[in-house]
């Protein structure tokens, strides 16, 4: 009876709904809208985060800095045994890698030299996002130009598509001779030093002792770098969710108006269904379906909206802002993470205030004496 | 056994404030179960204030309301609700369908806090329009109806919760002559069916109708 009851109720609530349509689809709309874009913001940094991570990890554990007047410098080789000599740290190797920058693509890319034997020399393997810019395929000849401004070709040996785009899309992989000749490094330096540790909970003081005998390096642990993406990531979707509470304020403010004003039509067909033989808990029960129907469906389209943009479609409406600087947007595609934490959040402050907003006016409305309806 | 009974009933609207106004100054009255009663009397003579009374609709400022012989004046308003609702079945002047929505769905509408399944639900209000020759309209909206047919529409609208009391303000108000008749002629089916009817209208055709059995006629909130 109880399920018949609220069946009944739910129906006369949905044919209610559908006789004033274009006020209900207009509503829908606009709260559709805010979901997906709260929902599209928090999926998408939930989910490059995690991806960053996922990056991270095979990142290595420890890298050491040359420092020169408050920046990082070329690091000599020499280091590496300096460094060897501490017990606990181990596959200390000096790393090669830097930024060029592409007129032709007008972009710039990252360069790095993989380990001994991946690339031969006048060969390189880039990532999806150059070979999209510079329309390369496998076998074409990219165009350097050296830091003595002699102009040579690399041959393209690979394209690659690894796991995440994210990090991957702008970069090349070189040659040590070929590097050195680009940028004009001498040899016995490189851009920096990175050691793994045997065991984790020596890091801090293998860094430490790093710090003592090379004063004058930065140590950068992978749980750092991770911190910083976190935070980078953070900031800039806490960037974007100050630019939507504007739109939040003006959807609360809006569906406060539509949700908690009766017009005069709806406060007669209160009146008529108390007249009629409603009690004053059906008219409410039947205003709380109201409000669930349109929050609560709102509320997983534009859910359901944003999982497509975010993960189907590279979110084209946020990339420039949360991707950042780089001019090589990775045309990737997130690997659905979802928090459902922070659905229910969202679904917290959005369908439950909406729902009180309808039901308390109406409770006001349904209050009023049956008999009002004989008298008008 | 009466139906209904009325004791020293009194109504006073806006009670305290400079604009109180008294409908109803101590009515006494009973009505009989089986019976057409007709309530006549030029308006502003406190027919429908006695009608929402006699209705559960509305509470007299003092007085006692018998229900079956069983005393209902003080009893909380779900009480008074669920008694309103299976005892009584309202026809109003202006009809008050509710617009937007189909003639069963309006028809259905008093039911559906009953709890009742829909299926049998829909069965029983598709019986009651057949026998007012609406069946035909079932899925028509409310607005696209005649004066005659929202009024039997109404009509219908009343009678599905099988009330044992029909009460209708004014129900010929806004009808002509020829609907007016018709509207008699199913009050006279329905007595027939044993339904205890109350009518409050200051229409000739109503309280000169073969159809009522007793007229009472009111004047400045007292019967005469």
């Amino acid at each position: 009876m109880w399920i018949e009851k609220q069946g009944n109720i739910i129906d006369f609530t949905l044919s209610s709904l559908l006789r004033r349509k274009r006020k209900n689809l207009a509503l829908i709309s606009v709260y559709m809208l805010v979901i997906f874009f709260f929902a599209s913001v928090m999926f998408f940094t939930h989910a490059i985060k995690k991806e960053a991570s996922i990056i991270l990890k095979e990142a290595p554990e420890m890298v050491v800095q040359k420092m020169a007047g408050g920046r990082h410098e070329l690091i000599p080789l020499g280091y590496i045994e300096q460094i060897k000599e501490i017990r606990g740290a181990h596959s200390v190797k000096g790393r090669l890698w830097g930024y060029y920058y592409d007129p032709v693509a007008g972009a710039n890319f990252t360069l790095m030299v993989p380990g001994e034997g991946e690339v031969e020399q006048g060969g390189i393997a880039v990532g999806k996002g150059v070979s999209r810019v510079r329309f390369l395929d496998e076998e074409d000849e990219m165009e350097f130009m050296a830091s003595d401004g002699e102009v040579f070709g690399l041959k393209v040996k690979q394209i690659f598509s690894p796991e995440s785009e994210l990090v991957s899309s702008d970069l090349i992989l070189i040659s040590e001779e070929d590097f050195r000749k680009l940028f004009g490094m001498v040899k016995g330096v490189a851009t920096d030093i990175v050691l793994s540790v045997r065991n984790p909970k020596e890091l801090s003081t293998i860094a430490l002792k790093i710090a003592e005998r090379l004063p004058d390096t930065r140590i950068i642990l992978r749980e750092e770098m991770l911190r910083t993406y976190e935070m980078v990531f953070n900031w800039r979707g806490g960037m974007m969710l100050v630019v939507l509470s504007g739109t939040l304020l003006a959807f609360i403010i809006f569906s406060w108006d539509r949700a908690s004003g009766l017009s005069a039509e709806e406060r007669r067909e209160i009146g008529i269904l108390k007249a009629i033989g409603w009690e004053t808990s059906d008219v409410i029960l039947m205003k709380f379906w109201e409000g669930t129907v349109i929050s609560v469906s709102s509320f997983f389209v534009g859910v359901f909206l944003a999982y497509l943009h975010v993960f189907f479609l590279s979110s084209p409406l946020f990339e420039p802002a949360l991707k950042g600087w780089a001019i090589l947007y990775p045309k990737f595609k997130l690997i659905p993470f979802i928090d459902f934490y922070q659905i229910a959040t969202l679904f917290f402050f959005t369908v439950v205030p909406y729902t009180g907003a309808t039901i308390i006016p109406s409770w006001r409305a349904a209050t009023i004496d049956p008999d009002s309806v004989m008298r008008t | 056994m009466n139906m209904i009974q009325l004791l020293n009933i009194r109504k006073v609207f806006n009670m305290g404030r400079p604009n109180e106004f008294t409908a109803i100054h101590g009515v006494s009255l009973s009505i009989h179960p089986h019976q057409v009663t007709a309530l006549k009397g030029p308006s502003g003579s406190g027919k429908t204030t006695l009608l929402s009374i006699l209705g559960c609709m509305a509470r007299p400022t003092s007085g006692r309301i018998m229900l079956f012989d069983r005393e209902i004046t003080s009893l909380p308003e779900r009480f008074l609700t669920e008694i309103r609702r299976k005892t009584f079945g309202f026809v109003f002047q202006q009809f008050h369908l509710i617009k937007g929505i189909t003639v069963l769905e309006n028809v259905m509408l008093p039911a559906y806090p009953g709890g009742e399944g829909y299926g049998a639900l829909r069965k029983r209000a598709m019986e009651i329009l057949d026998l007012l020759s609406l069946s035909k309209k079932a899925s028509s909206r409310v607005e696209w109806l005649s004066g005659g047919e929202a009024q039997r529409t109404a009509i219908a609208r009343a009678l599905i919760n099988r009330p044992s009391v029909m009460i209708a303000d004014e129900p010929t108000g806004h009808l002509d002559s020829r609907l007016s008749q018709e509207f008699m002629q199913i009050m006279g089916r329905l007595k027939q069916d044993r339904k205890t009817i109350l009518i409050a209208s200051h229409d000739p055709i109503v309280h000169e109708s073969e159809t009522v059995d007793r007229v009472i006629e009111m004047r400045d909130g007292r019967i005469i």
